[in-house]
């Protein structure tokens, strides 16, 4: 029964990580860069669904579409800013750049709202039991969202022409402009749309605990996890990964203390690694 | 006011030693080690331990050194192969499973207290104002030192090797360069120097705890070894101090701006630092002290 439950918890917080985790891999397949910044675009999306929770009063669901609007917006204005002149220079100077982006977005977070935790507004609920089974109305909740986003997502790139335009880029990127693909447009449309996932994954994920400044950047190294695990670049890849990984962590803190839950995302990182580095799903690592 | 002068002044000795290591590594071998604060918390506590267990500061200094190098095998043993972005995330990790580690492992790291009394050598004899002199000048000495000896090896042909790796490092393998076996030696060596400026830092404080080790060092670090220059030692040194400098310089500044809350202030010189990186990469990616890229001899023509 632990060991059932344990199953149950893992694949929720899985499915949770999976939303940042599309749009990390995503950017990196596109960019070709491991974008840092998603961290405070996952804080921005959840301080922005707060506030439209609690001042506006609005619930959950335009809440969540307020934030993957507010966290796209802020993705592009700073790719444009901060992070487009750089791409010629290599993949390492733009993620140390987009390392520094984080510090500012995060702070300007921190500058407006302190580093009070933060919960969202929602009607309590008691949770649902199946046996000896536990289930929160609000995880179930997250998570058929989570689900919503991803087949949303999954739509867009096998079935749209600019979803199809993206994943060319991905694939070949002088193909693609070969063939009159506009690469540029392409890079502005995938960090909307990273930057936009990332700030959904930031509201699912503070939804039934709390958020701060720093929301974002705790869940991090488990979303880099989840994209290593699946293969860099490969977006169902990082939904097989982030599953992986939340399973791996619940089954991990059944033997070690909760308190190294992220370390779990970084020995899963290095064993992967180590036997295959390409990923469950993914490309050449080499 | 004399004594936050020699204070700031050893900080800054051991902001260099942290640029130094970056350089090497990224300098020279063109990898990047976002774990930086995490090595640099290694040094500190393996040498607090080990001293404080007994051992003389300079068997703890040793041992830094040692376990400094030893965790960079460990943690860039299976990146090493790959392409370079994967060692970035995997030393980001590195760095928060260190501080996971020192917060949860009481007994070797007394967690989140820290661990206090840590030996301060010849503290008794020289007193506190003459220990703080007498450490700052040790410490700059040994900037000094590391700083000739990378020197000394940027211009050595293993130097060299490691640069052509940078560059394209197919080519080097194919000009007979065991690219892995230098990368390795590269990172374990700044690993560490890293360490050792942890367990400088441990010593000249006599108290740490896993608050000291913020990834932000990291940034600090990086945005010192831009600003002053990548690749090349007399940069990094540099934009060490001037790094630190700056930092001092925004505590001030941001002290005059009126009605504002700590945590804003915090937050507001921590925006700048950020922006500060930002432009340099974009304004002067060649840093205050550009590397010299030395020309290709002439080849003579073969004499006939």
């Amino acid at each position: 029964m632990l060991l059932l439950q344990a199953l149950i918890n893992g694949v929720m917080t899985g499915t949770l990580i999976a939303v940042p985790a599309i749009g990390f891999t995503a950017i990196f397949a596109v960019l070709r860069f491991p974008n840092f910044a998603i961290a405070s675009y996952a804080t921005i999306g959840a301080f922005a669904a707060w506030w439209a929770n609690t001042a506006l009063g609005l619930p959950v669901i335009p809440a969540l579409t307020i934030a993957f609007l507010a966290a796209g917006l802020v993705g592009v204005v700073a790719e444009e800013t901060a992070l487009r002149r750089l791409r010629g220079r290599g993949a390492l100077i733009v993620a140390i750049a987009s390392v520094a982006l984080n510090l500012v977005l995060e702070n300007l977070v921190r500058f407006f709202f302190g580093n009070d935790m933060r919960g969202y507004d929602l009607p309590l609920m008691r949770d649902l039991r199946l046996g000896e089974l536990r289930i929160g109305p609000q995880q179930l909740q997250s998570l058929a969202l989570a689900l919503a986003i991803m087949a949303a997502m999954f739509t867009f790139l096998f079935y749209t022409r600019f979803g199809k335009a993206m994943r060319a880029v991905a694939d070949n990127p002088e193909l693609a402009q070969l063939k009159g693909i506009d690469p540029g447009r392409i890079a502005i449309v995938t960090v909307f749309l990273g930057a936009g996932l990332s700030g959904a994954g930031g509201v699912l994920i503070g939804l039934d605990t709390s958020i701060d400044p720093l929301t974002g950047y705790r869940v991090l190294l488990s979303v880099f996890a989840a994209a290593v695990l699946g293969g860099l670049g490969s977006i169902p890849g990082a939904v097989a990964g982030a599953l992986a990984l939340g399973v791996a962590e619940e089954l991990a803190l059944i033997v070690a203390p909760a308190t190294y839950r992220t370390a779990v995302g970084f020995v899963a990182i290095l064993v992967m690694l180590t036997f295959r580095p390409r990923g469950i799903l993914g490309e050449r690592a080499t | 006011m004399l004594s936050y002068v020699i204070f700031t002044l050893t900080i800054c000795g051991i902001y260099a030693l942290l640029a130094l290591s970056l350089n090497l590594i990224w300098g020279g071998a063109g990898l990047v080690n976002l774990g930086l604060a995490g090595f640099f918390a290694v040094g500190a506590y393996a040498s607090a331990i080990v001293s404080g267990a007994g051992a003389p500061v300079l068997i703890g200094w040793a041992s830094a050194l040692v376990a400094g190098a030893v965790v960079g095998l460990v943690v860039t043993f299976a990146t090493l192969r790959l392409r370079d972005d994967y060692l970035a995330i995997v030393t980001l990790g590195f760095a928060e499973v260190i501080r996971l580690i020192a917060l949860n492992e009481r007994w070797l790291t007394n967690g989140s207290d820290g661990i206090s009394g840590i030996k301060a050598p010849l503290k008794a004899q020289l007193g506190i104002e003459g220990f703080n002199l007498f450490y700052l000048v040790l410490v700059s000495a040994i900037v000094i030192a590391v700083w000739l000896l990378l020197r000394r090896l940027d211009a050595s042909p293993y130097g060299r090797a490691m640069k052509a790796i940078r560059e394209d490092q197919q080519l080097a393998a194919f000009a007979g360069k065991d690219v892995l076996r230098f990368k390795w030696q590269a990172f374990a060596l700044s690993a560490a120097i890293a360490a050792l400026a942890g367990a400088l830092y441990a010593h000249s404080q006599s108290y740490i705890s896993p608050d000291h080790f913020e990834p932000l060092i990291t940034i600090y670090i990086f945005l010192a070894v831009t600003a002053g220059g990548v690749g090349r030692p007399t940069g990094a040194v540099v934009g060490a101090y001037v790094v630190v400098i700056f930092l001092e310089g925004t505590r001030f500044v941001t002290a005059w701006v009126p009605a504002l809350q700590p945590v804003q202030l915090a937050a507001l010189q921590q925006i700048l630092v950020g922006v500060a990186l930002i432009l340099v990469l974009h304004l002067r990616p060649q840093g205050l002290v550009p590397e010299r890229i030395p020309k290709a001899p002439q080849l003579r023509p073969p004499e006939t």
